[in-house]
């Protein structure tokens, strides 16, 4: 059973579809003692920082998200939830979860070849291996839709990188959390094999590699 | 780098999937959502589907359309037709849209876009304009006009500058349909498009006349139209998807394969 946080996050619907139509069993929830008791989380999210990290703050579950990540829990960060993991976004210059040391950047334009947000489909290179990458293909192309990127303090947590603009890291994770910046739920067939791939993962075994 | 979109448009009448030449004569060709995952099973990168059901009360079989279309589809997808006001706007993207399409209620009332922008983020409003080519002028300097209702109504208004006065109210996106190509698959208007995507920054669909790979390489590369949009070509199985992309890609256009 995947439990998805629900603090108001635009897309979680989105998700709950796609783990639907590949016939895993899911939940919408937003009761901390649930994210506590989960299996494995999905932390979505669209909108903007300070909004998302004030409703997390006045539900509780900002401390139900780190507990759950400091229990071992796998935690799939998707979008938003990829940026306020970090420590401080630049959005509303907000304090973020500080699960992983870094901040949310803002993609600065130098010419207008580039637009903001950066949407559409893009290349995802990997770094490294990982059991959330089995049967996806190196370059891939994934579908993005945002003006903030992740980049956290240690590069050992870029697990890969696209193009646009800059390089910058496209999946971050640490232990038993990992996240992306494009929107997994819509990515067509990939995007479906990763969350697929999301829920069959074991972070223990990872170690044992 | 982005890929170049090839997105397709699904002109859905009381729930059925219909196909306009010039506007009049729609002819049914099938079930929408059926169509909409033969596309995302041939790798199409995102849909539109636009509801020209004449009455208001059959209204609800649209967002049945999208609800469907959400639990099945997992490309990003916009829908407009008949949206007139945010609440029509919260209910399509409610059901499962990211995106919606204004076009004709926007050029009544412009405030709509700045409402649906401020409401649900630029990244979710798409301004979709329907223009027609007129003598230059004063009031239509640019030989562009905008026209609403389904193309039957001239408004007076340059497209251009009503593309300029759309990205300062906030759309995210533009969708820039001919009225003189549509449906005639002799190729898209490159120089409306051209003219578009040079006036904005925003990412601009061209739409409208598409009948050929030439004509879809030629809008993405001469146009500087950031995405295609392709129905006849698709939608009468002179083409698949993968096959537009595949011929793409060996012209050197950067798409998603």
């Amino acid at each position: 059973m995947i439990t998805i946080l629900d603090y108001k996050a635009g897309n979680q619907t989105s998700v709950k579809r796609a783990l639907d139509f590949l016939g895993i069993p899911n939940r919408i929830s937003a009761d901390p003692s649930e994210i506590l008791s989960a299996d494995r989380l999905i932390f979505p999210g669209v909108g903007h920082a300070q909004a998302a990290m004030a409703v997390l703050a006045e539900r509780n579950l900002d401390i139900a998200l780190k507990k759950a990540f400091n229990a071992g829990i796998p935690i799939l960060g998707i979008c938003l939830g990829s940026q306020i993991i970090l420590s401080r976004s630049e959005e509303g210059d907000t304090a973020c979860l500080d699960l992983i040391s870094g901040v949310a950047r803002r993609f600065q334009p130098q010419h207008s070849a580039y637009k903001i947000p950066h949407m559409g489909w893009n290349a995802v290179r990997f770094s490294r291996k990982h059991p959330l990458f089995n049967g996806i293909p190196d370059g891939s192309e994934f579908y993005y839709v945002h003006s903030f990127y992740p980049m956290p303090s240690d590069p050992r947590n870029v697990y890969a990188l696209s193009d646009y603009l800059i390089e910058f890291p496209a999946i971050i994770g640490h232990r038993n959390l990992i996240a992306v910046q494009f929107h997994a739920e819509k990515s067509g067939k990939i995007g479906l094999q990763f969350l697929a791939n999301f829920a069959s993962w074991n972070p223990e075994d990872d170690d044992a590699e | 780098m982005l890929s170049k979109r090839i997105i397709s448009c699904l002109d859905v009448r009381d729930g059925k999937l219909a196909k306009s030449v010039k506007f009049v004569d729609t002819r049914d060709i099938g079930d929408p959502v059926e169509k909409a995952r033969e596309y995302f099973e041939q790798g199409l990168d995102e849909l539109v589907f636009y509801d020209i059901t004449a009455t208001s009360d059959k209204r609800g079989i649209m967002l049945d359309v999208v609800r469907a279309v959400a639990e099945q589809i997992f490309i990003p997808f916009s829908v407009g037709g008949g949206l007139r006001n945010i609440s029509d706007c919260y209910a399509v993207l409610h059901a499962g849209a990211e995106k919606v399409n204004l076009n004709s209620a926007a050029v009544v009332r412009p405030e709509l876009l700045l409402e649906a922008s401020n409401e649900f983020g630029a990244q979710a409003v798409v301004l979709s304009m329907d223009v027609l080519r007129s003598p230059i002028s004063a009031q239509i300097p640019s030989g562009f006009q905008i026209v609403i209702h389904g193309g039957r109504k001239p408004t007076g208004i340059d497209a251009l500058e009503w593309a300029i006065k759309a990205e300062q109210l906030g759309a995210g996106e533009i969708v820039v349909n001919s009225i003189d190509a549509d449906g005639t698959r002799e190729g898209y208007d490159i120089e409306l498009t051209r003219a578009i995507s040079s006036s904005v920054s925003l990412p601009v669909v061209a739409s409208g006349g598409g009948g050929s790979i030439a004509h879809i390489a030629r809008v993405l590369t001469e146009g500087m139209a950031d995405a295609a949009l392709v129905a006849s070509m698709l939608h009468f199985g002179s083409y698949t998807v993968q096959e537009i992309k595949n011929s793409l890609a060996k012209e050197g256009i950067k798409v998603r394969l």
